[in-house]
């Protein structure tokens, strides 16, 4: 396989990809306007391609990534459900894409009504009273729901509260964003369902907990049965319920997180509300509240008067402003357009859907992979590389084989809690041939991994690289283009 | 059935009884009744795509956008041009259906664009090490004084006031959510009083936030504030356009440690304010405390080159609570806008937006001086933006240009309510001078 | 495995080789193959105080992150910088890898450190765990 040259390396001096209309003022010389101490010598050494060079560097680029659109993308945790195509033609509209922030209110009441209805219908979903658009992912959700839950505190005058209760099984945003709020966190046990142990929950209990932090379904996909009463110890000793949205398409138009008890919930637009992961970003994670503590939402909140929709800065009890401007709105035009394509009945059909497709792959598969916990799961089954294990084949193993037969692989150990964990999220996009595909091929590398562990162990064969070397990577990093680094590659 | 969804009737009833449960309601036997929803969601029915698109363009109709309106706002998004080919490119499924590159055999892709994206920032920002991107200039910022706080174990943070005044009030949140004092260094005609600088710099001050060219456009003098700064042994943190670094030296070939900024100008629509990235770039010395995420270069089995995440310990997935950072994405699709955004344009491009943005500033802030209506605030050099006194009140001024098809500057009154009548005036390259002059005669009306 | 005769070990799987005063610390074979590939070693600085019990120093692998507790109290002083730049060596040598020599303040603390048979049970009824 042909490396792919870097963009600098295919650079000539001489060579552009832009047309700029010639300076139509009178030019002055620039040393005249600006102090020539302030000015750079050299220009920044960046890329000088043409277009069609331009154009192809990034084509090839983009072949050599996988996308939902190439493949089955079974991503637990990530909900890589399709990204409708009309969504991103909406978001391109000239009256959403063309616009300033610091517009007046008067000339941009289009989005703030396309804002202000979509926190109605996430309210709606997710049973809150209130919902601020203005994180701008899901662990910057997290993060501000948790401030919201210390300022609750502190307005009473409770300064005692300072810490965060977080499950074994949490994802790792959980914890980090506790310790970014200024908690500490307490780690409680899961029991053998899967679920909170309730026991070390009431033992942790106590004045100096600010609230518990709860993924329901949890991570292992499953649902929460003992959720009230959890709800009930944590609100008995004056804690409030954080809900970490991540698996909401688990639940949609079946059960409410305001209707369990939680007190703040986030949610992802990206994954539950079909909007693109874009490679990592952006997403967007807006942070829902119970009544009693809307006023602490952060500001500027959409409102209405008159019929006409404003920013009301004038929030005092609010914890400020967490991001520039309002959050990501093309992302929340693509969300909007979504919710209004599903209507509700749709979005309970999503979230059976999503659930009847994870029970399926995993009655498929529990013959051949380990099942820890065998029940009827939720949006997402954890299965286990135990048994191949026995043969030498780990998870990774299975991942990267995975490869070769065109699928994105489930992710790999997380659950922490699971060893050698492959949790297996399809969504309710897929249809039943491709479910039934992708069964037929893990059960095919569960087959490999007991006759030729070592063909599977050395997977995969078809991609542009093959393994690389994560270890090097580390211990001598190379973060950077220059000349010399190159001469080493 | 809704068209996003595979699975039919008949599928279902077969899935079903190979799950070995009676119906849909089995599967969901772990939800208590008292939490079942026991009605529909009160959301509207199903739209079908055509209605859906009218909805949504009437809706985006009722937005008086820049395509008809003639843009003079800035104060920290920007109206720059974006070459056809961004747009085209960006849209490949292959780029934006994709997630975090976690297996990189099948996103080499995207890791070399970040790779390649850590490169151009370095280069413009004159550091050695860049991440991945982070959620906004401000929030970058603000995690940039997090990093100064944890890596030299002090706990407060100065700030110009002359910083944007949105990443200050983030600033601010952020802060008083942990042990993390934040003062303010004020200003003295529009850049940084290096006196109050040198007053409030104290044992327990981990780093200076500067930006330059400052909210009023204004290019701060970096080098002495970053000397007074590291004569404290505190971190010298500095904010910029990184469309300004083009033509101006890079922050730290004048003494920054930590570089951020709001890479929207890059190739990023304006979108109403978002989605788009921060960048954050360092010295070598502070690679293992930024926070993000990194691309990393390496080789495959066969010695071929490739590129992974790397430094990965840094990260919450691993170190929980103890991470640097609680991010967990980058802002990936808008950090590949931005590193097109300056192949596109590149070395030659960029330089030329700036000095055509540069040029065409000055001339119009010469001629709204020229009408006899405005009146400078600060006489300092600046790049693509500028602060001038109106004698009208602004809000006036902008509702009067509205009607003219004219977006008007911000009112500095909101932030400064010491500057009354302050108005902050942007213009890019994209501003013919048609569009200046036209803007001045109306202003001047 | 390799447990030394010679070393005193610790519950958290550190070495120490005592000289004199001065007590050398390290991570354990044990340690070395749970924690896979070291990438990176952060080490104390010199002159710095410790207590038994404390972080001494943290190691890296390329998925996880742990610590290194100092098994004495004292003064550190001096650092295995060859570390810093070949953490590899941890792998490699394990027991030729310290990481830091403290100076003790208290030699009774080593009377509470584990014999190498004493931790060889101990490895022996984690592996068992394992398994």
């Amino acid at each position: 396989m042909k490396e792919k040259l870097l963009i600098f390396e295919m650079s000539k001096p001489g060579r552009k990809a832009y047309s700029l209309p010639k300076c139509d003022v009178p030019e002055k010389d620039l040393a005249s306007m600006i102090n020539p101490e302030y000015l750079r010598a050299d220009a920044p050494n960046l890329p000088e391609v043409s277009e069609l060079d331009a154009v192809r560097h990034y084509t090839q680029l983009s072949k050599r990534n996988h996308g939902v659109d190439s493949g089955f993308y079974p991503l637990g945790s990530c909900t890589m459900k399709y990204n409708p195509k009309v969504n991103e033609v909406i978001a391109g509209f000239d009256g959403f894409s063309k616009l300033h922030p610091y517009q007046d209110e008067s000339s941009a009441q289009g989005s703030l009504e396309l804002m202000y209805s979509l926190s109605e219908m996430l309210s709606e979903i997710t049973g809150m009273d209130q919902v601020s658009l203005q994180p701008a992912a899901g662990a910057h959700g997290e993060l501000a729901g948790l401030m919201i839950i210390k300022a609750y505190h502190r307005n009473r005058n409770d300064h005692r509260r300072i810490k965060i209760i977080v499950p074994d099984s949490a994802h790792g945003t959980n914890p980090a964003s506790s310790a970014v709020a200024g908690f500490e966190i307490v780690e409680v046990k899961s029991n053998a369902d899967g679920g909170i142990d309730i026991e070390s929950l009431k033992r942790a209990m106590n004045d100096e907990v600010a609230g518990l932090m709860l993924t329901n379904p949890n991570t292992l996909g499953l649902f929460d049965k003992n959720i009230t009463e959890i709800a009930d110890i944590v609100h008995d000793a004056g804690g409030l319920l954080y809900y970490d949205g991540a698996n909401l398409n688990a639940v949609m138009g079946i059960a409410r997180p305001g209707d369990m008890g939680f007190d703040v919930a986030h949610v992802n637009l990206h994954k539950t509300f079909s909007t693109p992961h874009g490679g990592g970003g952006p997403g967007s994670g807006p942070v829902g509240v119970k009544e009693s503590l809307i006023p602490f939402l952060p500001y500027p909140v959409v409102s209405m008067k008159d019929q006409k929709y404003y920013l009301d800065y004038d929030r005092p009890l609010s914890i400020g402003k967490i991001k520039s401007f309002y959050g990501n709105f093309s992302v929340m035009v693509k969300a909007y357009a979504y919710i209004l394509s599903m209507g509700s009945e749709g979005l309970k059909t999503v979230s059976e859907t999503a659930v009847l497709n994870a029970n399926y792959i995993a009655a498929k598969l529990k013959d051949v992979y380990y099942v820890p916990y065998d029940r009827i799961c939720m949006h997402e089954c954890v299965l286990s590389g135990a048994w191949q294990m026995k043969s030498g084949v780990s998870t990774l193993d299975i991942a990267k084989r995975l490869l070769d037969f065109g699928y994105h692989p489930p992710t790999i150990y997380f659950p922490l809690i699971v060893h050698e964990a492959l949790m297996v999220e399809p969504t309710e996009c897929e249809s039943l041939e491709t479910l039934d595909e992708f069964i037929e091929v893990m059960r095919t590398i569960a087959h490999e991994a007991e006759t030729d562990p070592g063909m599977v162990k050395n997977s995969p064969y078809t991609t542009v690289v093959s393994r690389l070397d994560e270890v090097q990577a580390a211990r001598k990093p190379v973060l950077r283009w220059n000349k010399d680094t190159n001469q080493e590659a | 059935m809704s068209r996003y969804l595979g699975i039919t009737k008949s599928d279902r009833d077969y899935m079903l009884k190979e799950i070995g449960v009676k119906s849909m309601r089995s599967l969901f036997s772990d939800v208590p009744e008292q939490v079942y929803l026991d009605r529909e969601l009160n959301i509207p029915p199903a739209l079908s795509e055509m209605e859906l698109v009218a909805k949504m363009k009437s809706m985006s109709e009722k937005n008086l956008d820049l395509d008809h309106y003639t843009c003079f706002l800035g104060a920290g998004a920007y109206d720059h041009f974006i070459p056809a080919a961004i747009g085209q490119l960006l849209s490949r499924q292959e780029f934006f259906t994709a997630y975090t590159p976690y297996q990189p055999e099948i996103s080499q892709g995207t890791l070399q664009s970040i790779f390649e994206y850590q490169t151009m920032i370095c280069e413009l920002t004159g550091m050695e090490v860049s991440n991945a991107s982070m959620y906004d200039g401000a929030t970058a910022l603000t995690e940039a004084a997090i990093m100064a706080s944890e890596a030299m174990k002090r706990k407060e943070i100065l700030v110009a006031g002359s910083v944007h005044p949105e990443s200050r009030k983030i600033l601010k949140t952020y802060a008083q959510f942990r042990d993390l004092k934040i003062t303010e260094v004020r200003s003295e005609e529009g850049t940084i009083d290096q006196e109050d600088l040198r007053n409030k710099l104290n044992d327990n001050t981990a780093a200076l936030l500067i930006q330059s060219p400052n909210f009023f456009g204004i290019i701060e003098d970096l080098a002495s504030a970053g000397e007074i700064v590291h004569q404290n042994k505190s971190l010298f943190i500095v904010s910029a356009d990184p469309i300004s670094l083009a033509i101006l030296k890079s922050p730290g070939e004048l003494g920054a440690d930590i570089v951020v900024g709001e890479g929207q100008a890059l190739g990023n629509p304006l979108s109403f304010g978002g989605p788009y990235l921060g960048f954050f770039a360092a010295k070598e010395k502070w690679m293992r405390k930024l926070p993000g995420r990194i691309v990393g270069q390496t080789k495959d089995k066969e010695g071929i080159r490739g590129f992974v995440l790397t430094l990965q310990t840094r990260e919450q997935h691993i170190r929980r609570e103890k991470a640097t950072s609680n991010i967990c994405s980058n802002q990936g699709l808008n950090a590949l806008a931005a590193a097109m955004y300056m192949t596109f344009l590149g070395k030659e491009g960029l330089r030329e937006v700036a000095g055509l943005s540069a040029q065409k500033a000055h001339y119009a802030y010469g001629q709204l001086l020229n009408t006899g209506k405005f009146t400078p605030i600060f006489n300092k050099p600046f790049f693509k933006e500028f602060a001038v006194k109106s004698e009208q009140p602004v809000e006036g001024l902008n509702s009067k240009l509205l009607n003219e098809h004219i977006i008007g500057g911000y009112s500095l009154v909101r932030d400064y309510p010491g500057i009354d009548g302050g108005w902050l005036i942007s213009v890019t390259e994209k501003r013919t001078k048609d569009e200046i002059d036209k803007f001045v005669r109306k202003a001047a009306e | 495995m390799i447990i030394l005769n010679n070393l005193k070990y610790t519950n958290s799987h550190e070495w120490v080789k005592v000289d004199g005063n001065n007590a050398y610390v390290g991570l354990t074979d044990y340690a070395q193959i749970h924690l896979g590939q070291i990438v990176f070693a952060d080490l104390p600085e010199v002159d710095s105080e410790v207590k038994a019990g404390d972080q001494l120093a943290e190691v890296e692998s390329v998925k996880a992150v742990s610590e290194v507790y100092s098994p004495v109290s004292g003064k550190v002083i001096e650092i295995n910088e060859d570390l810093l730049d070949n953490p590899g060596n941890v792998n490699e040598d394990v027991y030729g890898s310290w990481f830091a020599v403290i100076e003790m303040i208290d030699t009774a603390e080593l009377d509470a450190l584990l014999g190498s048979e004493e931790y060889e049970k101990l490895c022996d009824s984690l592996n068992e765990e394992e398994a």
